[in-house]
């Protein structure tokens, strides 16, 4: 299978195989006026498979959020044909806005305005708290 | 020190310097009687707590300061729909510190946020009740002299009990402690406070079910009630509220030096038969509460006597 290259747009590369549909929809890319191509299941040396998705253009992404669904996930930056930034990902300290706390005692639940944000507590297992209510972060993929 | 939201933001440091000051002024309270003259503390209760809001009124008034303040939500613009930041940047127009509780988890780091006035937290639902800790902290220091090498048993509703999660994280910080966890199955302690407080620090703990298997080993009990106001099913605190009594025939293993602490108030899981042993602390421990609440209000404030 061909997918023809970007000029100017993202790679983001080496996602864990069966996520490249979530993130897909968690990025909104299905908002885009532009070309985006998710390729499944395509061969990798380093993850035996894995899924890719590519965007013909260049698009503000939140890293903190990919990093925190997947953080494997390379970002390619693609400029005239041509590699001109690559962004590994790391653990974000914070994750402000894109996860909600699930617990009813956490003032969260009630001031509409406040916005939801989680800390790192364990890099090792990935386990992130409400600053609000210590209570684990809900995991964003289904 | 600008607030006082979590126990585990006091350094060991602070804390020694926080009963250095209540220690004087237990020694000598009419050289603090006018500390706070001209100041106002604001008692924002947004969940009923007669008892740690009388102490932190009793505090005030013995420092020289005046209080104001609501002991309910139903009385206060919050029934209104108010946010809590809108509350407090109010209240600060009024007041140089304010204390609160709250029954959302979270509620007074919101209040502490933009820094209006500083924000004492006192209670917030299940989460923290930092003030609490300090009055057990004096209360095990004044009692054994230490904070080392312990055996900490702490009995009843460990999952729910907010007292309970500020000791455990206050005490791990000393050398040779061990907790023991005394609580049904339902009401254990949540795993992370294992797995973030205790395990990184390598210090042991027991999970038991049984108060009498624990007994022998311990210096510290720390009892705490089930709370119905916990539970969101009446059937399970029904269920769960008489797992645990204390009685003197309990106390026949204990410790001769044991220290006997609640943080109250109690509805029946200390027996009345128990408050005449010399081991029972937990009156001590409410007037160490209003001494501690003394230090910490004069701390946040900035006064020096």
């Amino acid at each position: 299978m061909i997918i023809g290259q970007i000029k100017d747009g993202i790679v983001l590369d080496h996602i864990t195989a069966g996520r490249g549909m979530e993130i897909y929809q968690i990025l909104k890319l299905h908002n885009l006026d532009c070309t985006v191509a998710m390729i499944e299941n395509a061969e990798s040396e380093k993850m035996g498979s894995k899924d890719i998705i590519k965007v013909a253009k260049v698009i503000d992404l939140n890293f903190d959020i990919l990093a925190y669904i997947d953080p494997g996930i390379t970002v390619n930056i693609i400029q005239d044909g041509k590699l001109a930034k690559r962004e590994h990902l790391t653990l974000p300290e914070r994750i402000r806005g894109v996860i909600r706390c699930k617990n009813p005692r956490c003032i969260t639940s009630t001031e509409q305005e406040l916005v939801h944000e989680f800390r790192l507590t364990d890099p090792v297992n990935k386990v992130y708290r409400c600053i609000y209510c210590e209570n684990v972060a809900p995991s964003i993929i289904k | 020190m600008k607030h006082l939201i979590d126990i585990m933001e006091l350094s060991t440091q602070e804390i020694d310097s926080l009963i250095e000051i209540a220690e004087d002024i237990i020694a000598d309270p009419g050289k603090y009687s006018e500390a706070c003259h001209g100041k106002k503390l604001a008692t924002l209760f947004f969940e009923p707590s007669t008892r740690t809001r009388l102490s932190f009124e009793a505090a005030m008034y013995e420092l020289g300061g005046q209080v104001l303040g609501f002991s309910e939500a139903s009385s206060s613009s919050a029934a209104k729909g108010e946010s809590v930041s809108d509350t407090v940047r109010t209240v600060s127009c009024y007041a140089d510190i304010i204390a609160m509780r709250h029954p959302k988890e979270g509620a007074p780091l919101v209040a502490s946020r933009r820094d209006w006035v500083p924000i004492i937290n006192a209670g917030d639902g299940g989460h923290f009740h930092p003030t609490q800790t300090l009055a057990d902290l004096l209360t095990i220091h004044r009692e054994k002299n230490t904070f080392e090498n312990l055996t900490i048993g702490l009995c009843g509703d460990l999952k729910f009990g907010r007292t309970v999660h500020s000791l455990v994280s206050a005490m791990s910080r000393y050398a040779g402690v061990k907790f023991i966890f005394i609580s049904p199955e339902e009401l254990q302690i949540p795993d992370y406070i294992k797995t973030d407080v205790l395990d990184p620090k390598g210090i042991p703990y027991e999970e038991e079910r049984s108060l009498e298997r624990a007994m022998p080993k311990l210096d510290i009990l720390y009892m705490t009630r089930v709370q119905r106001e916990r539970f969101f099913n009446e059937e399970d605190y029904v269920r769960l509220k008489d797992t645990y009594i204390l009685t003197p025939q309990k106390l026949k293993n204990a410790k001769p030096d044991l220290s006997i602490l609640h943080p109250l108030p109690r509805v029946n899981e200390i027996s009345v038969a128990v408050d005449d042993d010399p081991r029972a602390c937990y009156f001590k421990q409410v007037l160490n509460g209003k001494f501690m609440r003394m230090a910490l209000i004069l701390k946040l404030l900035e006064v020096t006597v």
